[in-house]
């Protein structure tokens, strides 16, 4: 899947920030930058992964920086990053 | 119901704290065009993950006749939704075709019903048109009145007495009343301003409102205290389902407490204090009707 650079989120507290820029090579890539990562890190990456792989995004690299988001959140702002970087909505309508 | 930006997850996820009747997500005016995308997918995956504790979902679409409308109901009914707020209603077709979009939505869903639809009314035409949007469908559950465009498009502004919306809440409470459904003010914006606020909540509660919108979880304590029955009128409304109930008893439709003639309006007025005072968390059902 063909994917171009697009973002998604805010820096707030609560809201993660992700970033997806074309694969430098096969994969996903996660660079992530959170206050929580050492008793959170690996769920993060894992929803991450998870909600791009659901997409159809194998070949990835992103840039996640977290200020506390739950899981949801993640989902959420992965989800509107993937769609921006590939223009592949989720939406029927 | 407690307006909440849709895409604010914090907000989102700390609003069921301060114990609101209705948390109100809103996909359009609080949200900028470059961001609707990215705020439906927000409160969609906020709806099915984050336990709002039993209290009242609603989220305010953006209208249909946008390019956003047809993929916030179908974002918001895949995640759940109690109630979908129309903008802007001017009309009762606008009713019919957003709730022949939920069916479309609920259809493939396997949840035809589910959904329940609140309107807001905020122009002249709304207004001329309430009683009608109010009847519009079997899924209306309450109309509401958006007092910020409606003053703009009555070439007016709000002023702290609130006469320039005298006639759109009563004809708001009116048509609610008439298709048996609720109704709910308008928001107060200013944080900085309690006494004026304390003095709109208790002209709406006056006027017969079921609720207020508020934008701050600091309006909340006002609102209830506004709403909640005090302990006399609790008091006296015991007394008059007591009464007509031995009444009743005694094959008569007619009593009289503390001197004052007690017939079907009383007693009906004495059931809503009841009912608010349950709500409220006054009494429990059991208290209230023992």
């Amino acid at each position: 899947m063909e994917i171009k650079n697009a973002v998604a989120g805010t820096l707030e507290s609560g809201d993660i920030m992700i970033q997806i820029a074309p694969a430098e090579k096969e994969g996903l890539h996660i660079d992530l930058d959170s206050t929580v990562a050492a008793q959170f890190g690996r769920q993060i990456r894992a929803v991450i992964e998870e909600t791009l792989t659901g997409m159809g995004v194998t070949d990835a690299e992103i840039k996640a920086t977290d200020k506390g988001a739950r899981d949801c959140t993640i989902r959420a702002r992965v989800t509107a990053a993937a769609v921006r970087a590939t223009g592949v909505d989720v939406w029927e309508s | 119901m407690m307006f909440i930006p849709g895409n604010n997850p914090a907000m989102m996820q700390d609003a069921f704290i301060y114990r609101p009747d209705s948390i109100m997500l809103d996909l359009e005016d609080a949200v900028t065009m470059a961001e609707k995308d990215a705020a439906r997918l927000l409160v969609h995956n906020a709806l099915k993950s984050i336990d709002f504790r039993g209290i009242e979902r609603v989220v305010r679409i953006n209208p249909l006749s946008t390019p956003y409308g047809r993929k916030d109901v179908e974002a918001v009914i895949k995640g759940g939704v109690d109630v979908i707020r129309m903008p802007k209603t001017e009309t009762a077709d606008e009713v019919r075709e957003l709730e022949a979009e939920i069916e479309k939505v609920e259809t493939k869903l396997g949840c035809l019903g589910r959904t329940r639809i609140m309107a807001a009314i905020e122009s002249a035409e709304g207004i001329c048109n309430a009683y009608a949007i109010a009847k519009a469908s079997k899924r209306m559950m309450g109309i509401a009145l958006g007092a910020e465009d409606y003053t703009a498009n009555l070439k007016t502004q709000r002023t702290p007495g609130g006469a320039e919306l005298l006639f759109a809440r009563q004809t708001i409470v009116v048509a609610a009343r008439a298709a048996g459904i609720d109704c709910f003010d308008t928001v107060f914006s200013n944080l900085d301003d309690m006494e004026s606020f304390r003095n709109e909540v208790e002209l709406i509660h006056n006027l017969g409102f079921d609720g207020k919108s508020i934008i701050n979880p600091r309006q909340i304590s006002i609102v209830n205290e506004v709403f909640a029955p005090k302990a006399k009128d609790i008091e006296k409304a015991r007394k008059i389902i007591a009464g007509i109930k031995e009444a009743e008893a005694k094959g008569s439709g007619v009593i009289s407490v503390n001197g004052k003639m007690v017939d079907r309006p009383v007693v009906l007025r004495a059931q809503r204090t009841m009912e608010l005072a349950i709500a409220s968390g006054i009494l429990t059902r059991e208290e209230a009707y023992e």
